[in-house]
């Protein structure tokens, strides 16, 4: 459709006004917006009450639709299973076979890990948590990576808490509303996890890149002392996130970093726990004291 | 088909028919935004900025600009992000169709896929770039396969606009 010739709206001087003011609106309306966005910028909080309620309102519908889609992600899971039933027989013996030998080991393991554990006289720290939900869904038309959570505060939740799922690490909570939650993942940009070294304990950083992947950043420099295939896990360092969730596997050294694939695949998993906010004690708790937090072991 | 309104009914209906498909189809599309999946990677188009983006190419008329703000402010509360971000984004994507399209005497589909094309890729870079300014760094390259995929969806988001609205004409 081509647009009038002339650019006047025409004779009557309220159209031409109106006109006018709907444009002087639009433009403050863009001045207003970039500042809301400044404000979002300097205060990741700000808004939150707003957000809380955008997010009560919209959490039930995520929730409603997420059996379906999970029924349909189940049914191509279990065709493609069966066409490659031989194969993954096959696989599957030589795994139990190497499992086998590694079980004996990891048997020997626990039994020196009970006894040390004993001689330290340090109790078994079971996981508390503070709500179990269902990943309901995650930003998928944009960059950053977010993911509504079924809980909010009626079941407890609270801002920044820590969020894992049977295999690690989710990420944490940054929105909380009655009854969903959004959950920054540790693949956003904006996640940095501390983390350490399962096999050696080196200290290091895990930082989100957006994808299904993070970069374990080296918090002392020198040799790259990860391997492919070392598990990394949260150090406690800084509060937050509790020690030992575990939260990626190497997959490769690039120079300087190393690049990790996260065990809990976000695509993968339905239930998440939220976990209370971890303190790190200042002062070692006293033997058998009932102290909230754990010390880091 | 009958064009004659039979009853005052009928002509409330259809006038409400007219004004409301636009605003609901695309308030519809950015609700599709809490479609339940779990992904790794951003890959869908954003529905929403593409219904918006349509109508407003193919019907300059029904919408003036502040529009784009009280969308962008609903999209902004839906999908979380920053509050602001798709209240200025898309208001300054429809002042500057204002500006292109009173200078350029001459439209046609092609014309209307290439002005998508550059809000789209405008729309996805801005939207990247305050994710850095907020502390997601992420490269670009990652985002290259939603905008192809963006710039792809527009025709079909076109054509069903195109559908809807001689429904709503009708």
């Amino acid at each position: 459709m081509a647009p009038p010739r002339r650019r006047r709206t025409g004779q009557s001087r309220r159209a031409q006004y109106g006109r006018f003011v709907t444009y002087v609106v639009a433009v403050g309306g863009v001045v207003v917006a970039l500042f809301l966005l400044i404000l979002s910028m300097l205060d990741p909080r700000a808004f939150q009450a707003v957000k809380n309620l955008a997010l009560d309102v919209t959490a039930p519908i995520s929730r409603a639709g997420s059996f379906v889609v999970s029924e349909v992600t189940s049914f191509s899971q279990s065709v493609g299973d069966y066409f490659e039933a031989g194969r993954q027989n096959g696989d599957l013996r030589d795994q139990v076979r190497a499992l086998e030998g590694q079980l004996t080991q990891a048997q020997a393991a626990q039994l020196e890990n009970d006894r040390l554990r004993a001689l330290l006289q340090l109790r078994d720290t079971t996981a508390d948590e503070v709500a179990i939900g269902r990943l309901v869904n995650s930003s998928w038309d944009s960059a950053r990576r977010y993911a509504i959570l079924s809980v909010g505060s009626d079941q407890g939740v609270a801002y920044n808490m820590p969020v894992r799922a049977a295999e690690g690490l989710v990420g944490r909570v940054v929105t909380v509303g009655h009854w969903g939650a959004r959950v920054l993942m540790i693949i956003d940009g904006a996640s940095t996890v501390p983390v350490r070294s399962a096999r050696d304990g080196t200290p290091a950083l895990a930082v989100g890149t957006g994808d299904s992947e993070l970069r374990v950043e080296l918090i002392e420099v020198g040799t790259n002392p990860f391997r492919p295939g070392d598990m990394i896990v949260t150090s406690g360092v800084g509060g937050i996130f509790p020690p030992d969730i575990p939260v990626a596997e190497i997959v490769r050294i690039e120079g300087d970093f190393a690049v990790a694939r996260p065990l809990a695949a976000p695509s993968r998993i339905d239930y998440a726990i939220v976990q209370p906010l971890y303190q790190p004690a200042a002062v070692p708790p006293s033997e058998g004291g009932s102290a909230p937090t754990e010390a880091p072991r | 088909m009958n064009r004659i309104a039979g009853s005052s009914r009928d002509i409330l209906y259809h006038d409400y028919k007219r004004k409301l498909v636009p605003p609901v189809t695309t308030v519809l599309a950015i609700l599709l935004g809490l479609f339940p999946i779990v992904v790794t990677m951003p890959l869908g188009p954003d529905l929403g900025f593409l219904f918006l983006l349509s109508w407003r190419l193919l019907r300059p008329e029904i919408w003036p600009p502040t529009a784009a703000l009280a969308f962008g402010l609903f999209d902004d509360l839906v999908s979380g992000h920053p509050i602001g971000q798709s209240m200025a984004l898309w208001t300054s994507i429809f002042l500057a169709l204002d500006l292109i399209e009173t200078r350029v005497g001459y439209r046609d589909f092609w014309f209307d896929w290439l002005y998508a094309l550059v809000a789209i890729a405008l729309h996805i870079a801005a939207a990247w770039y305050i994710g850095v300014l907020m502390g997601s760094p992420t490269p670009f390259v990652q985002l290259l396969p939603q905008l192809g995929i963006t710039i792809l969806a527009y025709p079909i988001v076109a054509r069903m606009v195109y559908g809807l609205d001689r429904w709503r004409l009708a």
